[in-house]
């Protein structure tokens, strides 16, 4: 990807994880979805950070990449936060808040730990390859709390149509993610496709997001029974 | 042979929500009714079909734009793609999901129709503004 190609994408994810805070803002929802919000204005805050770098040293230079993957590092971890946050608003009528983060906490920890494994394992470069490493498996862990998430929703029935969109936008970020980061560990040369399919699909979560806070009206619902592929 | 693993189980997952995800955005323009005109510029019968989709399509790229459906219109133009590929591949060696692809296919159209419909109260709004101005 060329030097003004990633600059257009970092500016159009930049302008779209803002327009998610505006939304939500004159929703009246920043405050319900605040981890989700957080998230978004920190993507803005680091695709501040990426836009200087990449003006300064370009696309190629290898304090992009450093600056790329380990702030991509911590943008999971804070979404890995939202997805709790979904969990603790789809379960909040049971009152298991804490449950969740304590859960959430451990699951964290394990996942760092096993990261940190791999790594010391199997290279030298810990610090080049640790980030690269937790994004994955994050991105994979988020992956399937999200399907247990959706999995709970179609039990229970859940019929808030913002939420239903929400969660699966996300399960389709999380899906995107995490087959382009394994993607890389089937042949290293898959790595350039990882450096440039991820700044585009940074674009798409904002952009379903967006779309919800500014189309989908807080009482709209739906049957999420009918969603599923296979019929409930 | 984990990566490959990870990669598998990502791919089947994305499918899923993204699937699911469509069929949400489609949903939600199930209970709206076709204004006359809409059936008429693009006749279309009250049960729709999936190949009347491009034409719907067509159609609606001809109409300005509104920004608020433009990503749903695009996700939902990447379903039909998706529709159409398993058609031409997993429908043949499985009649039994013809009839689901099919249904999903004239869902896809209702719901281009629907967006078509939309935008043409749209730009009449806007003529109607800039009259008044």
């Amino acid at each position: 990807m060329s030097g003004s190609a990633a600059l257009l994408l970092l500016s159009l994810g930049t302008l779209l994880e803002a327009l998610v805070v505006v939304c939500a803002v004159r929703r009246k929802l920043f405050r319900r979805y605040f981890f989700l919000n957080l998230y978004m204005i920190l993507c803005a805050a680091s695709s501040l950070g990426r836009w200087q770098i990449l003006q300064q040293e370009g696309v190629k230079s290898l304090s992009y990449r450093y600056f790329y993957f380990y702030s991509d590092a911590v943008l999971t971890i804070v979404l890995f936060f939202a997805l709790i946050s979904l969990y603790v608003y789809v379960f909040e009528e049971m009152k298991l808040e804490r449950y969740f983060r304590i859960g959430a906490v451990a699951l964290l920890a394990g996942t760092c730990w096993f990261s940190y494994a791999v790594v010391s394992q199997s290279s030298h470069k810990m610090l080049t390859y640790f980030a690269f490493e937790l994004s994955q498996n994050l991105y994979f862990v988020g992956l399937v709390l999200t399907y247990v998430l959706w999995a709970a929703i179609l039990k229970l029935r859940e019929t808030r149509t913002l939420l239903v969109q929400l969660v699966l936008s996300l399960g389709v970020f999380f899906g995107a993610s995490a087959a382009t980061y394994s993607v890389s560990n089937l042949h290293p040369t898959f790595f350039s496709y990882v450096h440039n399919m991820m700044p585009i699909m940074g674009c798409l979560l904002p952009l379903s997001w967006a779309y919800a806070f500014w189309r989908v009206p807080d009482d709209a619902r739906l049957t999420p029974g009918s969603l599923s592929v296979v019929p409930r | 042979m984990m990566g490959a693993l990870i990669f598998v189980c990502s791919v089947i997952f994305l499918l899923q929500f993204f699937v699911s995800y469509c069929r949400s955005l489609i949903a939600a323009s199930v209970k709206h009714e076709l204004s006359p005109e809409v059936l008429d510029v693009t006749g279309l019968s009250p049960a729709t079909s999936g190949e009347d989709f491009a034409r719907v399509s067509q159609l609606l790229q001809l109409c300005p734009d509104r920004p608020e459906d433009r990503s749903a219109v695009r996700a939902v133009g990447a379903y039909f793609r998706l529709l159409n590929f398993v058609s031409s591949t997993l429908a043949r060696l499985a009649p039994s999901t013809h009839a689901w692809v099919e249904s999903e296919r004239s869902r896809c159209t209702y719901f281009a129709a629907v967006t078509l419909d939309r935008r043409i109260a749209f730009s009449r709004d806007l003529l109607a503004q800039q009259i008044e101005a």
